[in-house]
């Protein structure tokens, strides 16, 4: 009897071993990148239910109104949406097999995705230079970690495209970078997603 | 053969260039107006409001579609089914955090 069921568990995992010979393991890398992405969503939902939290709590310092300029923040926007197309223009470079594309679109990903940092980073530099930091209300507190943590991801974006622009350059388009570059497509297209809820809740219903 | 197979998915679900084109329109049309809208207050609060939220999940929608090629394939399947998974987590997280944080502040305040 126990004979019969080991025999049967064999032959399942056999049956399976050689399902999964016809199965892309790129694939299966994205997918679980995917999975990656869900939980990172989970981390910014509950950090958006903590500065939904506090928003109010703006201990006699600036609510939103007062320290939110909505024409820069469109200016920020429109930095990552255009690195959001031109990241899409090198997938479809990559699919084409088209090596020096790739890079160029790549380089221009990069240097969109390094405006945003650029401006966020003077954003913050700014507001903690009038007495606005993070330790002044619990607003504060709650704004500059929502925004921190999305502009720490696009960095470390950014840190994976440079690596990614090295290797594509180094040893070309290979099944490897393929891999690589579509995780990167979907992290990159993602905190694009993150920034809608981070410009509507933050910016536009702050100044509301 | 490798080459062939990454053809097919191309083709399969990687987009093109009309469908990154279409995803970009529609995202700067979702974008300008929500913008538009709060920096030149033409319409009542609550209205701005809503239409400012309705925009924003329409645009997560879009770029879902165009940009991250969520689809009703088989292909995609798995990657639908935990983004409903996630979506669900987030509004129960979201949702009741909020509820359970600001019904202790309301009985709070009143004493």
């Amino acid at each position: 009897m126990s004979n019969l069921v080991t025999n049967a568990g064999h032959t399942h995992v056999d049956g399976h071993g050689h399902d999964d010979h016809h199965h892309d393991s790129g694939e299966m890398t994205v997918f679980g990148f995917w999975l990656y992405l869900m939980t990172d969503c989970i981390l910014f939902a509950s950090i958006f239910a903590v500065y939904a939290v506090l928003v109010n709590n703006v201990a006699g310092g600036p609510s939103g109104a007062d320290i939110f300029e909505l024409p820069y923040v469109l200016g920020e926007t429109a930095l990552l949406l255009f690195s959001s197309i031109t990241y899409g223009f090198a997938m479809l470079a990559l699919f084409k097999g088209k090596k020096n594309q790739v890079l160029g679109w790549l380089g221009m990903t990069f240097l969109f995705g390094a405006g945003f940092i650029g401006m966020e980073i003077n954003e913050f530099h700014v507001l903690i230079s009038e007495g606005f930091g993070p330790s002044r209300s619990g607003f504060l507190s709650g704004f500059f970690t929502l925004v921190g943590t999305h502009g720490l991801h696009v960095t470390s974006g950014l840190i994976w495209m440079a690596i990614m622009m090295y290797q594509v350059q180094k040893n070309g388009l290979t099944a490897t970078n393929k891999t690589r570059l579509s995780c990167l497509s979907l992290f990159w297209h993602f905190l694009d997603v993150v920034w809608i809820c981070v410009f509507t809740v933050v910016y536009l219903m702050g100044t509301m | 053969m490798a080459n062939a197979h990454s053809h097919d998915g191309h083709d399969a679900g990687h987009g093109s260039v009309k469908s990154y084109a279409i995803g970009f329109i529609l995202s700067v049309i979702l974008t300008v107006i929500p913008f538009g809208l709060v920096m030149y207050p033409s319409l009542p609060k609550a209205m701005t409001l809503w239409i400012v939220l309705a925009f924003a999940v329409i645009q997560v929608l879009v770029h879902l579609v165009y940009f991250l090629h969520l689809d009703r394939s088989a292909a995609q399947r798995n990657n639908v089914i935990a983004f409903v998974f996630a979506a669900l987590v987030i509004v129960l997280l979201v949702g009741l955090s909020l509820w359970i944080m600001f019904s202790i502040h309301t009985n709070m305040m009143a004493h």
